[in-house]
């Protein structure tokens, strides 16, 4: 927790709750963030698009008695925060009394994380984002390809405080490099990296690895859809993780039966273990979350056995237990989300995972995936930069993309193994830390033009 | 708001910038949930602040705060000259904008029942009514029924002397009933749509009838009989045909992801512009699909974009045969077309992108949708759209219904559970040889369509009276 001068937006969340308490809730709790975030995207070897926005805002979360009312502002003016404090106050009695109260979390003790954020990405500017970019552009001309991409930078001041005494700031800052580069024939490569520190990543290696992935898949051929042994790089694996979380890790998911993780049952090979810890430097680290409780450390599943799902105050309540610190912004109806996930590492080299394909593919990335049916974890989606048939574990060539409807329930069990280095890749909803993967079969069910 | 935009403008041009534009944005927004007969989440939201977007050296900048002060429109001006330049260090091709008079003038959206006066307490009523309505069924597991509003005033300065200001309003609701037998979920909803319009709109939904039509096939769907894989004829129902419009034709009309510029995000478009020159065939003669930004009720239905282009229905396919695109001022000069009004954003924080405005897919006079049922010997009915997934450049998609209903001798017959139909895009499109009239004719709002980086969600509608299909993978996958 960073402690010092009070910042704007923590100043005007003091004031919103002394003006909730006077305003005769019962329990109040105010989030409250600031920062500073910015982007520079490229296209075709050039910078298309260029931004930065500097934003402030406060998010009242008022209890009276059995009722509850959320209202957000981003004006930070006196008059604008006692109407916030009228608004959500008349909104909660606005409602029928509730069969169930909401019980706001009581203060508990936030250990420091260390590393959440970091000078040099506090001092990013538009010319560093500019440089970074031109060193992509640069690796993608040596091999004769455009570079597409972008390269943000963030920093926030994100803060809780409620009636219960429940106080805690942090400084986040969160940098990402993604780029795709594309041959004259549509040949693409894909390659990412995201930090805490702007400065741990190498925007000249991310470039060269796209590049080299794109000029690898010159030519590619077209093969017949059906199921494979695959090799799914980390990009890949983290596309796993992200959909089970969202159908699967949350206990609102398993408290209204929509969810497959029942305690004990076995999904996954015992290869597989899950965990969520945002201790972790390995990921982006962060003491708590939004509703001010202390993050903890949740084993999702355990050499392939389900043990346990993220809790946010309210899940948490009517199962009898406390909070593991997963709640998100009031109000929201997805429950609880893990937004820390790793998975352990097994012991295999990126050779020995390749060697071990009969016939098969190592799959780069996954786009445009989507639940098919979540209780089922059936997935569809498409391969996309950079697909390699393996035959005897030799690379043959590049081959066109395919589409997949995939069980992820079903490729998790299929999980033969391993590798023991591990990736921390840019999700759609956070980072997550991943090894690659090597799977008995995965069922391809369509094809495309390339 | 003029003082700042201007003084924004000034600073802008007097730093080096060639072209400036400035909007000031104010959103409000509420939302309510219930489910499990309970109020789940009520909330109200307000944001406010500025973006200023300049050319400096033939390059883009953007910078945008959220604090409205003459000094901080300085700051923010010259903060986006300073982004713009550093742009400029990685130019390859200078940015061009087509020509068009200033815009002048005010929109508003037109509606009966402002939504936001209508009290919380009513909407509540209207949404637990319904979400009971739902759960009261036997074998329902949970059901939800949510409601959301959205306003937003934006005022548009440009140093070519535009200057506009718009008041937008829309209102979504939808239902969402869920069925569970251990590892078979099923879901219904209705009708997950949104609307320009106000409160009546709701009300004109019959939200509580509907929750009785729909929470029955949610169980009945448990038992129901897989969906077969093979080749069928498919009819889809506007509540499907929608989301293939949006996603096989509207996404890929979209000029700056054909141009590349969302290749390292949502991918980019097979329909390159030499299939424009080419008269390229997208589908076949009775697929006439047009961007028109000014359907009444459609939450691509606006005055001017926010580049100042007046709001304009443009042909995208026209009897089959590609016709144009989704275009902006820097796009559309690249094909010898002016802009065809398209650029929009997520708020005031956000630079405008191309964006969907209503993409309608327009009715053919001659069959209703019910003759076209009765004309189809054996087939399959799909509605309500459940999950979707189209590849990189918009050929290769999957789409799953929450229903669908076998088709025998010209009549509706069973329920089949869990169908996926996938294809690509030109061949489907070809395939299709029925287009139903204007008596099914519907405006569907959808008010979740992401893109960009950053994250920008956009408000887009879309027109659809259903249509057959022929010879379409069905089944798609092992259950």
């Amino acid at each position: 927790m960073v402690r010092g001068a009070t910042t704007e937006a923590q100043a005007a969340a003091q004031k919103v709750l002394a003006y909730a308490l006077a305003a005769g809730a019962t329990q109040a709790e105010v989030l409250f963030s600031e920062g500073d975030s910015a982007l520079t995207r490229f296209a075709n070897s050039e910078i298309h698009q260029n931004v930065t926005e500097r934003d402030a805002q406060v998010s009242l979360r008022f209890v009276d008695g059995r009722r509850v009312g959320c209202a957000a502002t981003n004006r930070l003016d006196d008059e604008a925060l006692r109407r916030l404090a009228e608004r959500a106050a008349a909104i909660a009695r606005l409602q029928p009394e509730q069969e169930e109260a909401l019980e706001l979390p009581e203060p508990g003790q936030v250990a420091l994380v260390t590393g959440a954020s970091s000078q040099a990405t506090r001092d990013a500017s538009p010319e560093s984002r500019a440089a970074g970019a031109r060193e992509v552009i640069a690796a993608a001309d040596a091999v004769g390809v455009l570079a597409y991409g972008s390269f943000t930078t963030s920093v926030e001041r994100i803060g809780v405080i409620n009636s219960k005494g429940v106080d805690v700031i942090e400084e986040r800052t969160s940098a990402s490099l993604i780029t795709v580069s594309m041959g004259r024939d549509g040949e693409a490569g894909y390659a990412s990296s995201s930090a805490v520190d702007v400065t741990e990543i190498d925007a000249a290696a991310i470039g060269r690895e796209a590049a080299g992935r794109t000029r690898d898949s010159r030519g590619a051929v077209s093969i017949e859809p059906g199921d494979y042994q695959v090799v799914l790089e980390p990009y890949a694996v983290a596309d796993l993780l992200e959909t089970l979380g969202y159908v699967g890790f949350s206990a609102l998911a398993v408290q209204e039966d929509r969810s497959f993780h029942e305690s004990g049952r076995v999904v996954g090979s015992n290869l597989v273990t899950i965990v969520d810890d945002s201790t972790d430097p390995a990921g982006l680290p962060a003491s708590f979350d939004y509703e001010g409780v202390a993050k903890e450390r949740v084993t999702l599943i355990e050499r392939g056995i389900c043990r346990d799902v993220v809790f946010d105050a309210q899940t948490a309540k009517r199962a009898g237990r406390r909070s593991t610190g997963h709640g998100l912004p009031a109000p929201n109806s997805y429950g609880p989300f893990p937004l820390n996930m790793l998975m352990a590492p097994g012991d295999a080299s990126h050779e020995e995972l390749v060697s071990g394909l009969d016939r098969g593919l190592i799959v780069t990335r996954f786009h445009y995936t989507n639940p098919v049916h979540p209780k089922l974890a059936i997935v569809t989606g498409m391969t996309r930069d950079g697909l390699f048939l393996v035959e005897r574990g030799e690379v043959v060539g590049p081959v066109r993309n395919l589409r997949f409807t995939q069980s992820y329930l079903a490729a998790l069990a299929g999980v033969e193994a391993v590798g023991r280095d591990r990736f921390r890749v840019s999700g759609d909803f956070s980072p997550v830390v991943v090894p690659a993967v090597r799977i008995a079969a995965f069922t391809f069910t369509g094809a495309t033009e390339h | 708001m003029r003082d700042l935009s201007q003084r924004a403008l000034d600073t802008a041009v007097q730093r080096g910038a060639t072209y400036a534009d400035v909007r000031v944005v104010r959103r409000s927004e509420e939302s309510i949930s219930v489910k499990a007969g309970r109020v789940d989440a009520v909330g109200s939201g307000e944001t406010e602040g500025f973006g200023v977007r300049v050319i400096v050296d033939g390059a883009w900048g953007f910078a945008a705060s959220s604090r409205l002060t003459g000094d901080e429109a300085d700051r923010v001006a010259a903060e986006a000259v300073r982004i713009a330049r550093a742009s400029a260090t990685a130019r390859r091709r200078a940015v061009v904008l087509d020509d068009r008079p200033p815009a002048k003038g005010s929109y508003r959206t037109p509606y009966v029942i402002d939504p936001f006066t209508v009290s919380v307490e009513d909407k509540i009523a209207l949404l637990l009514e319904a979400e009971r309505t739902m759960a009261r069924i036997e074998g329902v597991a949970f059901a939800e029924a949510s409601y959301s509003a959205q306003r937003e005033w934006k005022a548009f300065a440009a140093s070519d002397g535009s200057d506009t200001d718009q008041e937008i309003t829309h209102v979504v609701a939808a239902l969402e009933v869920n069925a569970v037998d251990g590892d078979e979920l099923q879901r219904r909803s209705y009708p997950d749509s949104g609307q320009a319009a106000g409160w009546e709109w709701v009300v004109g939904l019959d939200l509580v009838g509907n929750a009785a039509r729909i929470a029955p096939e949610s169980v009945a769907l448990l038992s129901a009989p897989q969906c077969a894989p093979g080749r069928r004829t498919i009819i889809l129902d506007p509540s499907q045909l929608y989301m293939q419009v949006h996603e096989s034709c509207g996404h890929p009309t979209e000029l700056d992801r054909v141009y590349g510029t969302e290749a390292s995000y949502a991918g980019t478009s097979f329909l390159t512009t030499d299939k424009l020159a080419d008269g390229f065939r997208y589908g076949s003669d009775l697929v006439t699909i047009v961007a028109d930004a000014t359907s009444p009720g459609g939450m691509g239905t606006f005055g001017w974009d926010d580049e100042g282009v007046a709001a304009q229905r443009v042909p995208l396919v026209q009897d089959g045969i590609l016709a144009g695109y989704l275009s902006s001022r820097e796009t559309a000069p690249r094909i010898g077309r002016q802009s065809g009004g398209a650029m929009r954003a997520d708020g005031w924080d956000r630079i405008p992108l191309i964006r969907m405005t209503n993409i309608n897919l327009l009715p053919r006079e001659g069959m209703s949708l019910a003759d076209i049922v009765a004309d189809t010997d054996d087939g399959l009915y799909l509605a309500s759209n459940r999950s979707w997934s189209i590849d990189d450049r918009r050929l290769n998609f999957q789409f799953a219904t929450e229903v669908a209903y076998e088709i025998k001798g010209g009549k509706l017959g069973g329920l089949v559970k869990n169908p996926t139909y996938t294809g690509i895009t030109y061949e489907f499109w070809r395939s299709c040889d029925a287009v139903a009239d204007s008596s099914s004719y519907v405006l569907f709002g959808t008010p979740n369509c992401g893109k960009g980086e950053p994250g920008q969600v956009g408000h887009v509608g879309h027109g659809a009276s259903g249509a057959r299909f022929r010879n379409v993978q069905v089944g798609v996958g092992k259950w």
